[in-house]
C-alpha cells in the first residue's frame, strides 16, 4: 500500500443509490401501446408483439413496466435453441416472452398481446405432419427423430 | 483453409438438417428481427426470406486498425444466434482469426475470390493509406493495403466497412493524418459500400447488417453516410432516456455534482449525443448491460466522421472548435488600431475642412437651386 | 466536404473563427472611431451634471413615453416583444451560455428550454409581424432600404434556424445546427457594418443625448 490509504474517501448515500428503481417515464409510453394493442385484440383478434429490446429504457424503466403489469397465473417454458420463458401478466392477454440462449443470456424480450403466445402454439407445418407422426406411433414403429415423452 | 463454394442448400434447409425445430426457427427469427432493429411484425418475412437464403462467402480485410472491431464482434453477447449466423456465412479469410498464415492464407483469399466471383462480401476494418501515400505505411504479406483492397473488391458483391476507421478514416486520419489515411468509401466508388461506424461498432449492429444481407440478399436502406438506417437512423439524443432532463433544462455541471448523481443530461459535460447517430441507446453494450450515457459519461460521437477532430470530448456541442479568447482579443486590438486610424483621418479631414471653409451667402445658394 | 457532419465542423471551426475575427475588428473599429471622433467642444459653462441625466435618458428612451405609444403602439409592443424574446434566446439558452463560456470565459445561469422555446416562438411571430407591417405601412414602406430588409432577413434566419434545430425539424441534425451557426456567423459579420451596430451603440447614443441635455440644464 503506497500511501493510497491517505486519500480521503467519503461514502455518500444519495437518492440515486438507494436501490429504488428510478422512473424515466418510458414505461408509461409502452403501457399506452399495450392498451391500444389490447383494444385491437378484443375488437378484431389482431395480435401484437412489442420488442422491449428496441426501447430506449433508462435504468429502472423495465422494472417499472413489469411491476405495473404484475404476474398472472400461467408460466411456461419452451426448449428450442435455448430456453424461452413465457409469463402471463396480471392483465389477461398480455404476456412477457423472454427469449434466452443456451447460456441463459437474453436474446430479446417481447411483450405479446395475444390469446396464446405464438411460440406456444404448434407451428402449422408441424401440425400438418401431426397425423402421420401419430399414425407411425400407432403402427408401433417409433419415429427415429422424435424423443420419448419423458425427455 | 480451403475456400468453399457457396453451397446449394438454403439456410432454412440447413437449419432443419441440424435439428432445429420450427419453434426454434421462430425464435431465431424473433432474435434476428431484434438484432436487425426491425419490428417483431417483420419476423414472418424474415422466416420466409431465411428459408431461401444462401450462404455467402466473406473475406475480412484488416488494415490500419486496432482489432477493437474484431474484439467487439467476437465478444458479441448472443452466441447461439450469432454462431448460427456465422455457421451460415463462410468466413474464408480473416488474418487475425484464421489458423492459416503466410502463403496459405493469401491463397485462401485468392481462392475464395475466384470461386465466388461477383458474389462474395468484403468486410474491411481499418483505414487505408491512400494511393498517393507511402505504400510502406501498412502492408500485409508484402502488399500495400491499397493494392489488397482494390484487388479484393474488384469482383465483390458489396463492401462492408466495419468501424469508424474503415468508414470515415477514424483515428489514423485524425490531423495531421501522417499516413494519408483514407476510408473505404473514398477509394471504392464502383461497388456498394455499407458503413458500420463506431469505435468499435456495437457487435449486434455488425451481425445485424450481416444478417440483413444474408436474410434478404440485398443491402439495407442507407443514410447519407452509407450507414444502415435501421441502426443509424436516429440520433443518440433522440433515443436517450435522459432526454427529458435536457428538455427540462436539468444538466449535470460536473461529473460528481448532484445533477450527475441524479442522472441528469450530460450536454454541458460535452455529450455529442445530439449530433451522433447510433443504436447504443437501445442495443446497449456488454450483453445489454449499459451504455456510455447510462454509465454517466457523455457520448463521444464515435460513429461520426472526423470525431477525433470534432472538438474536445468534454466541450459541449455548441462550443466552436479552435476559436480562442486570445484570437478574439487580438482581432479586437487590430480593430481598435484601425478605428483609431480612421478617427485620426476623419479628424484631420474635419480640421482641413474648417481651415478652407468659404462663407456662403443665401443668394449663392438660391442661385444653385 | 461531402456530408452534414463535415459542414457542421467547418462552420463550427474555421468559419466561426473568421466570423469572430471580422466581427471583433469591425466592431472595435466602429466604436473607437465614434469615441475618438468626439463631440464639438462646448465652451459654455455647464449648468448641471452630465452623468445622471445621461443614465436617465438611457432608460427614458428605452421605455416609450405615452405619446409615442399612442402614435405607434405596434412599433412599441411588437418591438419590445421580439427584442426581449431574442435576448432571452440568445443569452439564456444553456447551449448558448456554453458557447459564451467557451469563447469568452464568462457564464451565467440559464432558463429551462421550454421557456426559451416559448420566447423563440414569440420572437418568430413578432418578427414576421414587423415585416408585414413594414411592407404594408405606407410610410415605413417608403423609408425602408435594402439594408433594412437584409438586416431583417439575417436576424429572422438566425431565430428560425435555431428553432428548427432545437425541434429537430430538419434532418440530419448536424445540417440543421450547421445552418443555425452559419446564419449566426453571417449576423456577426454584418453586425459592425449595418444598422445592427445599434446593439452596441444605442445605449451609448442615448447617454450622449441625455448628457448633452443635462449639461445645458434641459429636461432629459
Amino acid at each position: 500500500m503506497s500511501g493510497s490509504d491517505q486519500i480521503p474517501v467519503s461514502i455518500e448515500s444519495s437518492a440515486s443509490c438507494s436501490g429504488k428503481p428510478r422512473d424515466y417515464g418510458n414505461a408509461r409510453a409502452v403501457l399506452g401501446q399495450i392498451r391500444h394493442a389490447l383494444e385491437r385484440l378484443i375488437a378484431s383478434g389482431e395480435e401484437t408483439r412489442i420488442d422491449l429490446n428496441a426501447m430506449p429504457f433508462g435504468p429502472g424503466d423495465l422494472e417499472h413496466l413489469t411491476n405495473c403489469l404484475g404476474t398472472g397465473e400461467v408460466q411456461a417454458s419452451v426448449e428450442a435453441l435455448g430456453p424461452t420463458r413465457i409469463q402471463e401478466t396480471a392483465i389477461p392477454g398480455v404476456w412477457l416472452v423472454d427469449y434466452l440462449n443456451a447460456e441463459n443470456q437474453r436474446l430479446t424480450l417481447h411483450i405479446e398481446i395475444a390469446n396464446v403466445p405464438q411460440i406456444l402454439c404448434p407451428q402449422p407445418q408441424d401440425l400438418a405432419l401431426a397425423i402421420d407422426r401419430l399414425d407411425a406411433r400407432l403402427d408401433g414403429t417409433p419415429a427415429p427423430n422424435t424423443p420419448p415423452l419423458s425427455s | 483453409m480451403a475456400a468453399r463454394e457457396t453451397p446449394d442448400k438454403t439456410l432454412g434447409e440447413s437449419l432443419r438438417d441440424i435439428g432445429l425445430s420450427r419453434r426454434g426457427f421462430l425464435k431465431f427469427c424473433a432474435a434476428t428481427a431484434s438484432m436487425m432493429a426491425l419490428p417483431p411484425s417483420m419476423a414472418p418475412a424474415i422466416a420466409a426470406a431465411l428459408e431461401q437464403a444462401r450462404r455467402p462467402s466473406v473475406i475480412w480485410l484488416s488494415f490500419q486498425e486496432c482489432t477493437g472491431c474484431t474484439e467487439s464482434l467476437t465478444r458479441s453477447h448472443s452466441p447461439s444466434v450469432e454462431e448460427l449466423i456465422f455457421d451460415f456465412i463462410s468466413l474464408d479469410y480473416h488474418h487475425t482469426l484464421q489458423a492459416a498464415a503466410g502463403e496459405a492464407a493469401e491463397a485462401a483469399r485468392l481462392q475464395a475470390m475466384e470461386a465466388n466471383r461477383g458474389e462474395y462480401l468484403v468486410i474491411v476494418d481499418g483505414s487505408i493509406p491512400g494511393p498517393d501515400a507511402n505504400p510502406g505505411f501498412s502492408t500485409v504479406a508484402g502488399h500495400s493495403n491499397y493494392d489488397i483492397l482494390m484487388e479484393t473488391v474488384e469482383h465483390a458483391a458489396a463492401v462492408i466497412a466495419v468501424g469508424t476507421c474503415a468508414a470515415f478514416g477514424g483515428l489514423p486520419q485524425a490531423k495531421p493524418n501522417p499516413t494519408g489515411a483514407m476510408s473505404v468509401m473514398d477509394l471504392v466508388k464502383d461497388k456498394p459500400v455499407i458503413n458500420v461506424s463506431g469505435c468499435p461498432p456495437i457487435p449486434m449492429v455488425i451481425t445485424g447488417v450481416l444478417a440483413h444481407y444474408l436474410t434478404f440478399g440485398r443491402l439495407p436502406e442507407l443514410d447519407a453516410y452509407h450507414r444502415p438506417m435501421a441502426f443509424y437512423g436516429q440520433s443518440i439524443h433522440d433515443r436517450c432516456y435522459r432526454r427529458p432532463f435536457y428538455d427540462k433544462g436539468l444538466f449535470a455541471d460536473s461529473f460528481d455534482d448532484e445533477g450527475a448523481k441524479l442522472g441528469w443530461c450530460l450536454y454541458r459535460l460535452g455529450c455529442k449525443g445530439p449530433t451522433t447517430f447510433n443504436a447504443c441507446a437501445t442495443m446497449r453494450w456488454n450483453a445489454g448491460t449499459s451504455w456510455p450515457i447510462e454509465s454517466g459519461h457523455p457520448c463521444l460521437g464515435c460513429s461520426e466522421p472526423s470525431f477525433w477532430d470534432g472538438g474536445g470530448f468534454y466541450e459541449p456541442v455548441s462550443v466552436p472548435i479552435g476559436t480562442s479568447t486570445t484570437t478574439l482579443l487580438e482581432a479586437a486590438a487590430v480593430g481598435a488600431v484601425a478605428g483609431a486610424g480612421i478617427a485620426t483621418v476623419a479628424r484631420k479631414g474635419k480640421k482641413d475642412a474648417v481651415k478652407t471653409r468659404q462663407p456662403v451667402t443665401i443668394e449663392e445658394l438660391e442661385q444653385k437651386l | 466536404m461531402n456530408g452534414s457532419m463535415e459542414f457542421l465542423l467547418w462552420v463550427k471551426g474555421p468559419l466561426f473563427t473568421i466570423a469572430m475575427v471580422i466581427f471583433a475588428i469591425g466592431l472595435l473599429a466602429r466604436l473607437l472611431e465614434i469615441f475618438l471622433l468626439g463631440r464639438a467642444p462646448n465652451y459654455a459653462e455647464a449648468r448641471a451634471g452630465e452623468w445622471l441625466p445621461g443614465l436617465r435618458t438611457m432608460i427614458a428612451r428605452t421605455v416609450a413615453d405615452p405619446g409615442t405609444f399612442k402614435r405607434a403602439p405596434f412599433n412599441v409592443v411588437v418591438g419590445w416583444l421580439w427584442h426581449i424574446g431574442f435576448l432571452i434566446a440568445l443569452l439564456l439558452f444553456i447551449p448558448h451560455i456554453e458557447l459564451f463560456k467557451g469563447v469568452l470565459g464568462l457564464y451565467w445561469p440559464g432558463l429551462p428550454n421550454p421557456i426559451v422555446d416559448l420566447a423563440t416562438g414569440v420572437t418568430l411571430v413578432a418578427l414576421v409581424a414587423t415585416l408585414v407591417h413594414r411592407m404594408t405601412h405606407p410610410v415605413k414602406r417608403r423609408i425602408s432600404t435594402t439594408e433594412d430588409y437584409l438586416v431583417w432577413t439575417v436576424v429572422f434566419m438566425v431565430v428560425l434556424t435555431g428553432y428548427l434545430a432545437y425541434h429537430r425539424l430538419v434532418e440530419p441534425y448536424p445540417l440543421a445546427l450547421g445552418m443555425h451557426i452559419l446564419s449566426a456567423e453571417l449576423l456577426l459579420v454584418l453586425l459592425p457594418f449595418t444598422k445592427l451596430t445599434h446593439i452596441f451603440t444605442a445605449f451609448i447614443a442615448r447617454w450622449y443625448n441625455g448628457a448633452a441635455f443635462g449639461r445645458k440644464g434641459v429636461q432629459s
